[in-house]
């Protein structure tokens, strides 16, 4: 009986999952505009029409921020586009960021119940077309702010956990400023991801929201050697640090402070930040390079092997130590990365870098590795295969091994306790750190992770910190 | 955008530019440096504090205007803004409590050594001083440094002033003193600082250098002003710049330093008529 049901259903079932268009690889290989078009309202209707509407949705234990995801997409598939944003923006406010770069095929996507017959509903892609609706729609409704407080609320860093703990306690009627390091708000969204993934317009126009709310932005101002966290604590009545994930590892290995070696932080920023994309018109100067290897196997080597192209690299390596299914990179930027060109070096580990007389690197040196046993994170660890060394000719290489938190702001902060690993030590519930008065939240206290979990940590902190400015209690 | 109190041009090519910063001015110690961008979209560059006002909230940066975002500074005049001044950054030079010191300055180093001799004398150190330029009349600030130092050395290259020669005469320098120096700060060029490291070093004086690599945020980021100090990488911008001159790797020092000469000059020749001074007068501002 149930299962003549069950069978009924598929049979009706829709599992053509809309492709999003795409600029043509070897088009967008040459220019530094965003790669995915986005849905149309036809494909985004008829992808959310796919939904089965669960009563018990899997989906939604998926997402890191629990979007009441069927909620949204049963309004796409009515075309009630307006209502179906306000759902999003219940839980998440920078929808038009988390579509375009949140992991959904290991998050929400990952428990589609339509995923075992090969064809879960792609969630990113009709919240992004939802989020890239309303800007459309021009200037949105500020919502309604409660009555001013007259509580202070220092945010440092302007990074995706900021600029939620931001969002949400300005409308709560507190003052709130934000203190970020660098000449332009927005974190990793604006210095590290690319243009071509992440349009800047998009997180200049929400940094705009936010200050149309109120909320104002100090940039230029690094906490720790501008003012410490001390010295915030006697202006403002709580301090959120969301300072992130910013220094970059380095191997350790022979020749690694050659001319042409670049940690992907430096690379990139070159590129996004300081403009290098528009050289030789950028005031920041940057280097031609012919073949450029990129160390590692994460979004953040996949956005620097796609930018060596697009500045006009012949040949761009991503070199990594394991194999195919062990990349950590979003699977989408792993396969447009191949598709434009990008070079895949698996199993291979690079042992030093040779330069030439005048300090400028011009090969690797690598060994071919192999799958062992699996570690205690289950992914099976590489081990080098003995003789396999090789070298590879290459004049530029990008270290994209991973960050850790910059020691800034814990250095410069006594009883502001720190794990081993230089992360803060936070409560995941709260945000609250060991210091009064002081909550964090996003890659300070998680280590490298992804704009929503750092989204996620921010709407907790802010909720806690709404319980402290309100009630005294922490 | 922080707001330019004066720039005037101190010496042939050298600068004087002091800043409206409050927040700077009230926190800086002697040997930090800022960051600034001289114009929205411009590059960051780093440059060191050589005088400060507390009271008045102002900053002062001696520069040598030497490619493109320092020839946009050399243009600015009393009331103009650059699009950032971030800092201070980097640490303070460490301040020994008496001792006998040889600060050793050339170029832009000059004036930031200023504010290190005075926290010097006010930390009860006696402070000899050595000026170093091509010729006397790119010597600055000499009186700044009289009331401070018990002894003021100067060599120039064509001999205007004091020693005729190269910091290669600094042994010389050294001999003539009364005591030999319990260390030796020098602030400048990287050429200046390279080879003060490489004289002293058979003398046995230890020498604290200010290294001035790439930078680009200052603040521990991007890594591009890492330099190797006793075998391992430190990044400047936070680990220094105070460095012990001895153990620094000067040979792969000065390949960093020049990563980016080609470009720079590329940039400064097909920048537009914004950044470049034409016939004494400056096309961005007249
Ligand atoms: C190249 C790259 C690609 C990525 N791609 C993806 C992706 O596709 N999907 C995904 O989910 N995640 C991705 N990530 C990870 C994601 O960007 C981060 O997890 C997220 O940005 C963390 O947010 P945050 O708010 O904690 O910190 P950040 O975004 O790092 O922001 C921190 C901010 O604090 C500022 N700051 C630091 N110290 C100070 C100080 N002392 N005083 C004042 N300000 C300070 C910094 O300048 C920065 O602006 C990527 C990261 C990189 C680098
Ligand atoms: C911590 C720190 C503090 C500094 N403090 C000062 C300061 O107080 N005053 C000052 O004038 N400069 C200082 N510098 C150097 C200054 O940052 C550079 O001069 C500046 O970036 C040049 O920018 P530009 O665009 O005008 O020239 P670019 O076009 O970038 O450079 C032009 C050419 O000059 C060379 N060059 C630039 N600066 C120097 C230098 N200092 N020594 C040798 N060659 C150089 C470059 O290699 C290049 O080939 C400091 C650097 C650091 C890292
Ligand atoms: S926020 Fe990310 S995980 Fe959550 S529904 Fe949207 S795409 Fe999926
Ligand atoms: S300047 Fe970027 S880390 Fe030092």
């Amino acid at each position: 009986m149930n299962d003549e049901k069950t069978q009924e259903k598929t049979s009706k079932m829709d599992l053509n999952r809309r492709a999003m268009p795409h600029q043509p690889p070897m088009i967008r290989r040459n220019n530094f505009d965003e790669v995915a078009l986005g849905y149309t309202e036809e494909l985004a209707r008829a992808e959310a029409s796919r939904c089965l509407q669960c009563k018990k949705p899997r989906c939604v234990t998926g997402c890191p921020v629990e979007i009441d995801i069927p909620g949204f997409i049963a309004c796409v598939k009515k075309g009630d586009f307006a209502a179906g944003i306000k759902k999003i923006k219940e839980k998440n406010c920078l929808p038009s960021v988390s579509g375009r770069v949140c992991p959904q095929e290991s998050q929400c996507e990952s428990k589609c119940i339509l995923l075992n017959k090969g064809g879960e509903i792609a969630i990113g892609r009709i919240e992004r077309f939802l989020a890239d609706w309303e800007a459309k729609q021009g200037k949105v409704d500020l919502p309604k702010k409660a009555k001013p407080t007259g509580k202070k609320v220092a945010i440092v860093g302007s990074g995706p956990a900021g600029l939620t703990v931001a969002g949400d306690l300005i409308l709560l009627g507190h003052e709130v400023t934000i203190f970020e390091a660098l000449h332009k708000a927005g974190g990793v969204l604006i210095y590290g991801i690319p243009e071509f993934r992440l349009p800047k317009a998009i997180v200049a126009r929400e940094l705009d929201y936010l200050k149309s709310l109120g909320v104002k932005v100090y940039t230029d101002f690094v906490v720790g050697k501008t003012r410490s966290i001390d010295e915030l604590l006697e202006e403002f009545d709580a301090i959120f640090v969301g300072t992130g994930a910013g220094l970059p590892w380095f191997m350790s290995i022979p020749g690694e402070n050659l001319n042409g070696v670049y940690s992907a932080n430096e690379y990139l920023t070159r590129m996004n930040l300081m403009k290098g994309y528009l050289a030789p018109r950028s005031a920041t100067p940057v280097k031609k390079h012919v073949k450029v290897a990129v160390v590692g196997g994460g979004n953040v080597a996949m956005d620097s092997a796609r930018t060596a192209l697009r500045m006009g690299a012949s040949e761009s390596h991503i070199v990594y130590r394991r194999s195919h299914a062990e990349l950590p990179a979003r699977a989408e930027e792993a396969e447009n990365a191949e598709e434009e060109g990008v070079i895949f070096d698996l199993l291979t580990l690079p042992l030093r870098y040779i330069g030439d007389e005048n300090g400028w690197i011009k090969e690797i040196e690598c060994i071919k590795m192999e799958l062992g046993e699996p570690d205690a994170s289950g992914r099976r660890t590489p081990v080098e295969k003995p003789g396999s060394n090789f070298r590879m000719p290459i004049d530029a290489v990008v270290v994209a091994i991973g960050n850790s938190p910059n020691p800034l702001v814990p250095a410069t902060t006594p009883g502001l306790d720190t794990t081993k690993r230089g992360t803060l030590v936070a409560d995941p519930e709260t945000g609250k750190t060991t210091r009064g008065r002081v909550w964090a939240g996003g890659d300070i206290v998680t280590g490298a992770a992804t704009v929503i979990l750092a989204m996620g940590a921010g709407r907790k902190a802010a909720r806690a910190m709404q319980e402290y400015l309100t009630t005294g209690k922490q | 955008m922080k707001k330019v109190i004066e720039r005037s041009m101190i010496v042939p090519n050298m600068h004087l530019l002091e800043i409206e910063a409050p927040e700077i001015a009230t926190k800086v110690r002697p040997g930090q440096f800022v960051i600034v961008i001289p114009v929205e979209e411009g590059e960051r560059i780093p440059l060191s504090i050589a005088d400060y006002d507390t009271e008045k909230g102002t900053i002062s940066i001696v520069f040598m205007e030497v490619g493109a975002s320092t020839s946009a500074l050399a243009c600015l005049k009393a009331g103009d803004e650059v699009a950032t001044c971030v800092g201070p950054l980097g640490n303070e030079t460490t301040i020994p409590s008496s001792e006998n010191v040889l600060l050793v300055g050339g170029c832009y180093g000059i004036g930031s050594l200023y504010p290190v001799a005075k926290e010097l004398k006010k930390k009860g150190n006696r402070v000899s001083t050595l000026l170093e330029a091509r010729s006397s009349y790119l010597i600055y600030w000499q009186n700044r440094f009289i009331p401070l130092s018990e002894r003021i050395y100067t060599i120039t290259r064509d001999g205007s002033l004091g020693t005729k020669g190269h910091i290669s005469r600094l042994p010389d320098v050294i001999n003539s003193m009364p005591e030999k120096p319990d260390r030796i700060i020098v602030n400048g060029c990287t050429y200046l600082m390279a080879h003060t490291s490489e004289i002293t070093k058979e003398l046995g004086i230890p020498v604290v250098v200010n290294l001035n690599p790439i930078m680009i945020d200052g603040t521990g980021m991007c890594g591009v002003c890492r330099v190797t100090v006793s075998g391992q990488t430190k990044f400047a911008c936070v680990d220094g710049p105070e460095f012990d001159g001895h153990n620094i790797d000067w040979k792969e020092f000065l390949a960093r330093r020049k990563a980016y000469m080609t470009e720079e000059a590329l940039f400064f020749r097909k920048s537009d008529a914004r950044f470049a001074h034409k016939e004494g007068k400056c096309a961005w501002h007249e």
